[in-house]
């Protein structure tokens, strides 16, 4: 039992998420208090939730770059329309960013799907030109605080119970993925087509409309984190969120997601975020600049992955070495 | 059905003509035609030989990385640390600077550092069997964080006016030195991956990993040299690009891991492995520069470019297929 716990990554990195806030506590008195901790979850919110669907879109043996531009290009469109229609209801316009990004993920889904283009080759294309549709849309303008109406703004940061509603959100997010991932016909079919394709092929699940929702599932929650993003920091350019694809596959590896599909869990994608997020607020606190952040960050992905590598390495004698080392 | 030797059926679509007419490469080649031809008419400026000579950087730097990716890629594995590792060579070589190395030091600097990581990449990739995409994640992360770590927000200045050569001589007439590197490099590429034992190799371990080990490859050892090749590729790149801008930032080279990965795939390297040709990369570099010289000359800020550059990558990749799938009316 003991011996199993140990095995089980979500624990391990619960540890080490645990013990990294005792040994920031120990520098920083204050840190581990609830409230603080409760905005440690807040910020990484965002984080979190992407993992999520880009945990599903690993699962299917997939990858999608273009998280981060669909974010800042559906968080660039919404902040537009409330500038310059500042009466339209701020659920409307939540709706339309989960709308647009579900839009953008069908994209690249149906591109892997129909097309059967890598989907490294389809979102690292689609990256670019989200990126560069924001430009174009806004003219290189900023939209800022002063632009954007009051409820727009205030929506994701008021608090209840002491939690703003981002952290509220990401919470149901997580909540909704649970449901997803072990109650649910799609949530078997992502494990399955990733874990083996040409099996799931005979068991009757099409590989192509899993990847195709996975990719549309991850899109939608760009497309909510698009708002969440441009109204909680109240300002919207071409360069939001640059380069946090990376951040949010990242959070995946260090949780355990395997990047040959297939294997992975909520509670792993959600703490290897946590895990970043807890290193990023806790780096100022410590006195410790933030440009260590991206070093520390890269060292953490090498590590779990080397660990990750550990344990799912195959028991028993081997003959011949294996050559198969990626998928 | 007493006659066991196979009937043969005249093949006419597989003439050594028509294969060339179909190839990859041919379809590119008239884009990149295509594309000259509309820039010559767009810009009055486009056909000058200085402005062509000095577009040339928009490609020869990423290209130099690029042949080397083409190799790696057609092995089967990836390096998206390779700005990363621009940006900890340029950074080693400035903090050189203060150590009053010369040009010939500050060179092997940059070269020894670009050797190093690959290195490292490759140790853990072969020794450890980890996947390389998520290794060179975590690596490129690691790259540029030191980086960051040493420069902070500042920079490094004040190289000697010697390095400047190497991203801003000129070698013959209009010719620079970074295009002399960049022939010599993709004739040394092209003739190494298509005439030797060695490139038949690499694409043997891209298109069949175990079945190279069980004919004999050493697939690790030849991963192992061409994860350090990629490495001091992107130290010669850090050289030039450091020695032409005359000056390192921690954001050197941001994001190029990504336009030298659509470069080789738009060369028609296959990122799943086991297929892919120089001409094919070479074609594609020339593709890429030219459509951000020429929007450029239009005044098409950067960022736009890339929608070009984007929707090229999937366009050109999507066409054949849906062309196929058109035929078969599947669509």
């Amino acid at each position: 039992m003991i011996t199993k716990l140990f095995k089980s990554r979500e624990i391990i990195l619960l540890a080490a998420i645990l013990a990294l806030i005792v040994l920031v506590e120990t520098r920083f008195s204050g840190f581990a208090a609830p409230s603080n901790l409760a905005s440690v979850f807040n910020d990484t919110s965002i984080l979190i939730m992407l993992a999520l669907g880009q945990m599903v879109v690993i699962l299917t043996r997939c990858i999608d770059l273009s998280v981060a531009s669909n974010l800042a290009l559906t968080g660039m469109v919404v902040a537009i329309l409330n500038s310059t229609m500042p009466d339209l209801p701020v659920v409307v316009l939540i709706a339309l960013a989960i709308g647009m990004g579900l839009i953008m993920g069908a994209f690249n889904g149906i591109l892997v799907w129909k097309l059967d283009i890598p989907p490294i080759v389809v979102t690292l294309g689609t990256l670019t030109i989200y990126r560069g549709l924001i430009f174009l849309i806004s003219g290189g303008e900023w939209i800022n605080a002063h632009e954007m109406s009051g409820g727009f703004k205030s929506l994701p940061r008021m608090e209840i119970l002491g939690l703003p509603v981002l952290g509220w959100i990401g919470i149901a997010v997580i909540g909704l993925f649970l449901l997803l991932t072990t109650r649910t016909s799609l949530g078997r079919a992502f494990f399955a087509a990733g874990g083996n394709p040409h099996a799931a092929v005979y068991t009757g699940i099409s590989v192509g409309r899993t990847r195709f929702w996975a990719f549309t599932i991850s899109g939608g929650l760009a497309g909510l984190c698009g708002y969440l993003w441009v109204s909680r920091y109240a300002v919207a350019y071409t360069d939001v969120a640059g380069g946090f694809e990376l951040d949010v596959v990242a959070a995946c590896v260090i949780g355990g997601i395997s990047i040959a599909g297939g294997i992975g869990s909520v509670g792993g994608a959600v703490l290897g975020a946590l895990f970043l997020g807890v290193i990023k607020n806790a780096l100022p606190v410590v006195d410790i600049s933030p440009f260590w952040q991206l070093a520390i960050s890269g060292a953490a992905i090498i590590i779990a992955v080397a660990f990750n590598a550990r344990s799912e390495r195959t028991k028993g004698r081997v003959i011949l070495k294996s050559a198969e080392h990626t998928s | 059905m007493t006659d066991a030797t196979p009937r043969h059926i005249p093949d006419r679509l597989n003439s050594r003509a028509n294969r060339l007419l179909r190839s990859w490469e041919s379809l590119l080649l008239a884009v990149a035609v295509a594309i000259f031809l509309a820039n010559t008419f767009a810009s009055p400026y486009f056909l000058d030989p200085w402005n062509l000579s000095d577009a040339s950087f928009n490609f020869t730097e990423k290209a130099m990385i690029g042949f080397a990716m083409a190799l790696l890629i057609i092995a089967g594995e990836i390096d998206l640390s390779v700005a990363g590792i621009i940006a900890l060579a340029s950074t080693a070589m400035g903090y050189a600077l203060q150590f009053d190395v010369g040009t010939v030091g500050l060179v092997t600097i940059g070269l020894t550092v670009g050797l190093a990581c690959g290195l490292f990449n490759g140790l853990l990739v072969t020794k450890m069997g980890l996947p390389s995409i998520v290794v060179t994640i975590g690596t490129m992360s690691l790259f540029r964080g030191i980086a960051y770590i040493i420069l902070g927000d500042e920079a490094f200045n004040g190289y000697p006016s010697s390095f400047s050569f190497f991203g801003q001589g000129y070698v013959f007439w209009v010719f620079t030195f970074e295009l002399l590197v960049f022939v010599l490099l993709a004739l040394i590429y092209g003739v190494v991956l298509h005439a030797t034992n060695f490139g038949r190799r690499v694409y043997a371990i891209g298109n069949n990993p175990t079945a190279a080990v069980f004919s004999g490859v050493e697939v690790d050892k030849i991963k192992m040299t061409l994860f350090v090749l990629t490495g001091l590729m992107s130290g010669i790149a850090a050289i030039c690009l450091t020695s032409r801008l005359g000056s390192t930032r921690p954001s050197i080279a941001y994001a190029w891991e990504l336009e030298i990965v659509t470069m080789v795939v738009l060369g028609g390297v296959s990122i799943q492995g086991g297929s892919g040709s120089i001409v094919g990369v070479v074609i594609a570099a020339l593709v890429m520069g030219m459509v951000t010289f020429g929007l450029g000359l239009l005044n098409v800020p950067g960022i736009v470019m890339s929608i070009f550059i984007g929707a090229l990558l999937i366009g050109v990749i999507a066409l054949p297929r849906l062309i196929t799938l058109i035929r078969y009316g599947r669509v």
